[in-house]
């Protein structure tokens, strides 16, 4: 179907259109200088090394949350859940990260391979609860974020994993950290080195990691899961019609939980990648963070290809960064950047828009011949 | 009794490219009982629907007691007092047959709070003036099918029709419930209202009908006077050429016994007993028929032999193995096909490619998926062998299935069943919804099949299909089979008397 | 003892009118068959809106209606997109959701020299209490609950709404008008939960924040499905939600007691989740909601 598929990437082109017409409607509303404004935001995306290093340690949640909100959809499920699959996963990394403390070719795959598994059991219990207890999965994953959340708060002040006197965790070793010459780069032979080579310099101020590597190759396993293996086959067809699907042979209940479980490990790579490459640790939570809703809206925006959410988390990673130079240049409100992705969603929620739109265009022409 | 109460003048319908009602012109008299004759598609519903206002039409002029009047929407149909029965009942399920009936015309006190008790009184008014009462707080999910039409005519009878269409009002009902349709649709002419009936049953509109209009592709073919006209003469009016529908089949060649059902039971989807205690057994080399009207047990039926309801007691067995309760998968393995009930929703996964759906079952087994990866070429090369040897058009494998039209989807279910090379299979509905061509292409893959010495089940609600395709047949009625007989022997009659319950003895 | 039950139970309906505004929000809109998963962005602007005028105007009841607007103004988008361009309602929620949260903080920055947060309203100034010390809100929350429930099974207009949910096209046929009653709906929707956002941030605390609705509407998006689309329901099930909350602020104050608040507040999800998987598997929900519907 390429001629859908052609449709589909003129409409989000056209809702990424909208999104800046109307960002840009709301600065100029604000009284702000809007040619300003996105340029400032164009040159903090692209003027220095240092700046596409931000965007991609930013993007690199944003894609794995959009690729786990993506998958559970091809399945026929709506994973609201990414949220707390993304904290847990995170939780589990800075428990694993702290008191595992092994060599980093043991130690990094282990605690990833940890956080993922226990995020995908969380992801899980949705998809079990939805196949054999018909609780929708909507319900279940917005109480799960939230169990999550507070579980993540309880677990922080835990004596030996609080750091003393704060509200945050204990930072995991080094030997888990993903981030790149991490030592080296504040070694004397590292500072020495790199002021030599000051492009590389300026890209690794950024806490460049691993996590986008794995982002990658996240995006590249749920391509060949869904569209080159015969489990893909099936939780498509589960997606698309259950009741064919089951007369088919197929089984369905597995299916939704399979499909959960792989969604939870996405979303839970995501957490474990920030907490092993940003953050290094974790924090109580006021308030919820957001990288599983931001995943949705990756989803919504980059489909289900296998560049799509790629493409789609570096756009997003790349509003938000530039969106937050807003404030210190121009004391534009960075929140711009959601009114956009809103938009930009909000369009796409509507592809008989642009057939309408498409139609008219079409027959205006008409009439002028 | 003459006077000319609708006018329709040269309405004409277009979707898109599709023409709908090309030029059609009809009049129809008061008090009179007028069918609108015609196949699926020809475009009797279409008409009506614009009568009723649901569609508007591209042109044309429709005049109500010789007054031009424009019918935008179905509130004015109904204050011109039309009343519409669709196919697809328009009630609510968990509404009250009374608050169904008053819906958008709710009695009220000070005009603002419902008071149904008023409407409760009316409503039984009304029902008892032409059949049974019907219980105005029953819950329309918990009536039978012909008790909710009749919620149906009540409702239109409250709106103050004066002209009532409806919409093929006999294909759910019962033999004994058509009966009583027809008894009512008497009544209601007699007291002067004016009653369209869209069909495509010929025996109906004989039993029925004053006058008959017949549509073929969108266009008039004639208005006669049923009294004067056969049943042979409207049939070739609405197909435009002579229908052979006999088969000539050669005996029946090795007679094994391959599967038996022995004392089922098994609950509907609402946990009642839909089979209670049926037994049937089905040999090799021939077709049993399952005759009975719709809702007695044939979907449950289909549904525990393919693996997708399981029976609370009772053996199935497969040349002597006990497969009761195995899942689709299973029953898949021992060589037990089947063509679903509803293609679209069962059968086939639209927005996969055709080629997708040809491996519906076997995505998983070699040659399609080694080590777990999918074949894309095995895939293809499998899909285009079947759409060739059925004749699936277009003949593209990567098109989408939801692109086909019904009779294509229907063959690439075949294709696809018959691809397994099954012992056994169960055709239920195989030609629901087809046109003539597609019908008949149906039955000669089940014939062939037949030949072959394979098993056929056909569950179908056409008596006629039935009696022409089966060697033996079994009628169901409540969940049981009550006669078994030899097609040779079968004659509509005595199993029609048989679909409604009835006895042969009594 | 008595004392302590008084604090919880007033705790509980000052935490839960805000749940229960939106989640009758959630009633109206999905019993006539659209989905609004924007509950959330609704009450953010809502919350926002009636912070930021209540501290320009003085006057608490002024913004608690423009709150209500603002919501509306929302629930206006989603509703051209579900209705009139048959959009994927689900998709639409969420974009509500980026909008509303972006927009409230970006105006508020916009507003009030680049802050975050509105300038805190004076305690005369917020809504008041009216009876037992509790604020006006919760007696309003309460009465919607009860005119929702008269409106939907008692007038004659609650059958046509609910028909429209349940079976739209049954509902054209008898001259309803499908479109209007959705619009109504969804509006109605988007207003409730604007009221829901103010009555949090000009009642229970004095100013907007980020952070103040954070998920609120999406636990009263639970509550609708919890509550089976009732009204009744759905305010049981935002008092459960209340009550944790209450329960959590009084042990809080409790040196007696020791177990972990944050144990405490993960338990009425945990709760739901339980009686989810216990309750009746048949769902409740309106046949045709989400389910976007094309006039001929």
């Amino acid at each position: 179907m390429p001629n859908s598929s052609y449709e589909k990437l003129t409409a989000t082109f056209f809702s990424i259109v909208a999104g800046i017409l109307v960002g840009g409607l709301v600065l100029k509303i604000a009284g702000l200088p809007v040619g300003e404004a996105y340029l400032v935001m164009f040159n903090s995306m692209f003027s220095r090394a240092n700046y596409v290093a931000h965007i991609i340690v930013k993007s690199t949640p944003l894609i794995l949350t959009g690729l786990s909100v993506a998958f559970a959809f091809r399945t026929g499920l709506f994973n609201i859940g990414a949220e707390g699959q993304f904290i847990i996963g995170a939780t589990t990394a800075a428990l694993a990260g702290y008191f595992l403390d092994l060599h980093p070719l043991l130690e990094i795959p282990l605690v990833l391979l940890l956080a993922v598994f226990v995020s995908a059991l969380w992801g899980g219990i949705a998809g079990l609860l939805k196949a054999h207890f018909a609780v929708h999965e909507v319900i279940s994953t917005i109480m799960l974020n939230w169990t999550a959340f507070y579980l993540q708060n309880y677990l922080v002040m835990l004596e030996g994993f609080r750091r003393p006197n704060s509200e945050a965790s204990n930072s995991i070793n080094v030997s888990a950290s993903l981030t790149f010459f991490e030592n080296w780069k504040y070694s004397d032979a590292g500072i020495l080195w790199l002021e030599k080579h000051p492009l590389l310099a300026d890209f690794l101020r950024a806490p460049v990691n691993g996590g986008i590597i794995i982002a990658l190759l996240a995006a590249i396993f749920c391509y060949i899961i869904l569209h080159k293996t015969s489990l893909g086959f099936s939780l498509r067809a589960v997606g698309h019609n259950a009741d064919a699907a089951e007369y088919g042979g197929i089984k369905v209940k597995q299916k939704m939980t399979t499909s959960m479980l792989i969604a939870g490990a996405l979303a839970g790579a995501a957490g474990a990648t920030h907490v092993m490459g940003v953050s290094r640790n974790i924090a109580i939570l006021a308030s919820m963070e957001g990288y599983g809703f931001d995943g949705i809206a990756v989803a919504l925006i980059g489909g289900s290809g296998a560049w799509g959410p790629i493409l789609a988390g570096l756009f997003f990673g790349a509003l938000k960064y530039s969106g937050s130079k807003l404030q210190a240049a121009l004391e534009a409100p960075s929140e711009v950047i959601y009114i956009m992705i809103g938009v930009i969603v909000f369009f796409t929620a509507m592809p008989k828009l642009f057939g309408k739109i498409s139609d008219l265009i079409k027959k205006r022409r008409a009439h002028a011949r | 009794m003459s006077e000319v109460i609708v006018e329709l003048k040269n309405i004409t319908k277009r979707f898109g490219s599709f023409l709908a009602n090309d030029n059609l012109s009809l009049s129809i008299k008061k008090g009179e009982i007028h069918a609108l004759l015609g196949e699926n598609g020809a475009g009797k519903s279409t008409l009506m629907n614009i009568l009723y206002g649901l569609v508007s039409p591209t042109s044309g002029e429709i005049f109500l007691h010789g007054k031009k009047v424009e019918i935008k929407n179905s509130l004015q149909a109904i204050s011109l007092g039309i009343g519409m029965v669709h196919q697809h009942f328009m009630l609510i399920e968990t509404f009250t047959v009374t608050e169904n009936i008053v819906l958008g015309r709710e009695t009220s006190r000070y005009g603002l709070l419902l008071d149904l008790p008023q409407a409760e009184h009316a409503i039984q008014k009304i029902s008892a003036e032409f059949g049974p009462a019907v219980n105005p707080r029953a819950k329309i999910s918990e009536i039978s099918v012909g008790m909710q039409q009749r919620v149906e005519i009540i409702k239109a009878l409250y709106h103050q029709a004066e002209i009532l269409i409806l919409d093929e009002p006999t294909a759910v009902l019962t033999p004994l419930e058509i009966e009583e349709f027809g008894k009512i649709i008497k009544r209601l002419s007699s007291l002067g209202k004016t009653i369209i009936i869209i069909t495509h049953k010929l025996k109906e509109i004989k039993a029925l009908a004053d006058r008959c209009t017949i549509i073929c592709k969108g266009k008039l073919v004639d208005t006669v006077e049923v009294a004067q006209t056969s049943e042979q003469e409207l049939a070739y009016k609405m197909v435009g050429r002579k229908v052979e529908f006999k088969f000539n089949k050669t005996p029946p060649s090795s007679q094994k016994k391959i599967l038996s059902l022995q004392n089922i039971v098994a609950l509907n989807k609402r946990g009642l007993p839909a089979l209670q205690n049926l037994s049937i057994e089905l040999y090799t080399g021939e077709i049993l028929g399952i005759a009975g009207i719709d809702g007695n047990g044939q979907s449950e039926l289909a549904e525990i032999l393919t693996g997708l309801r399981a029976i609370e007691s009772g053996k199935i067995e497969k040349n002597g193995e006990d497969i009761t309760n195995k899942s689709p998968a299973n029953l898949f393995l021992k060589k037990i096909s089947s063509i679903p009930e509803d293609r679209q929703k069962r059968g086939l996964v639209l927005d996969f490619s055709v080629a997708e759906n040809m491996i519906l079952q076997t995505h998983h087994l070699p040659p399609f998926s080694r080590l777990g990866f999918l074949q894309k070429d095995q895939i293809e090369k499998h899909a285009l062998q079947l759409i060739e040897r059925f004749d699936v058009r277009p003949p593209q494998a990567d098109g989408l299935t939801s692109a086909l039209s019904g009779g294509n989807q229907q063959k690439v279910i075949i294709a696809r069943e018959l691809s397994h090379d099954p012992d056994i299979l169960i055709a239920v509905q195989p030609t629901r919804g087809l046109d003539v061509g597609a019908i008949e292409y149906v039955h000669r893959a089940l014939i062939a099949l037949r030949s072959q010495g394979k098993a056929i089940l056909l569950i179908s609600l056409e008596l006629d299909e039935i009696i022409n395709l089966s060697d033996k047949i079994a009628v169901i009625f409540d969940g049981k089979i009550v006669a078994n007989m030899d097609a040779l022997d079968a004659d509509e009659k005595k199993i029609g008397l048989l679909m409604a319950g009835g006895s042969l003895h009594a | 003892m008595l004392d302590s039950i008084l604090f919880i139970l007033s705790t509980t309906l000052m935490y839960s009118a805000p749940l229960i505004f939106a989640a009758i929000g959630g009633v109206l809109s999905e019993n006539t068959g659209v989905v609004n998963i924007g509950l959330e962005g609704m009450m953010a602007f809502g919350a926002f809106v009636g912070a930021a005028t209540t501290s320009l105007c003085g006057n608490p009841w002024i913004g608690l209606g423009a709150a209500g607007m603002a919501g509306l103004l929302l629930a206006l988008l989603h509703a051209w997109a579900s209705i009139h361009m048959a959009a994927n309602q689900v998709v639409s929620g969420i974009a509500i959701n980026f909008l509303g949260t972006g927009l409230s903080v970006f105006a508020c920055r916009i507003l009030f020299e680049g802050s975050t947060m509105t300038p805190p309203i004076p305690l005369e100034n917020k809504i008041p209490p009216l009876f037992f010390g509790q604020y006006a809100t919760v007696y309003l929350a309460l009465g919607l609950v009860f005119f929702t429930h008269i409106f939907l099974y008692k007038t004659i207009w609650g059958p046509r709404w609910r028909a429209v949910g349940e079976h739209p096209k049954a509902a054209e046929s008898v001259g309803i008008n499908v479109y209007q009653i959705r619009y109504l709906a969804v509006l109605a929707s988007g207003f409730c939960a604007g009221l829901g956002g103010a009555s949090l941030s000009i009642a229970v605390v004095s100013s907007f924040r980020p952070t103040l609705i954070a998920g609120q509407g999406f636990i009263a998006l639970a509550a609708v499905i919890f509550g089976r689309w009732r009204p009744m329901g759905a305010m049981w099930a935002a008092l459960l939600f209340g009550a944790s909350q209450a329960l959590v602020v009084f042990v809080g104050g409790q040196a007696a007691i020791e177990i972990s608040s944050q144990i405490l507040s993960m338990l009425p999800y945990l709760l739901t989740l339980l009686i989810l998987v216990f309750m009746n598997k048949k769902s409740a929900a309106p046949k045709a909601n989400g389910i976007s519907y094309q006039r001929n």
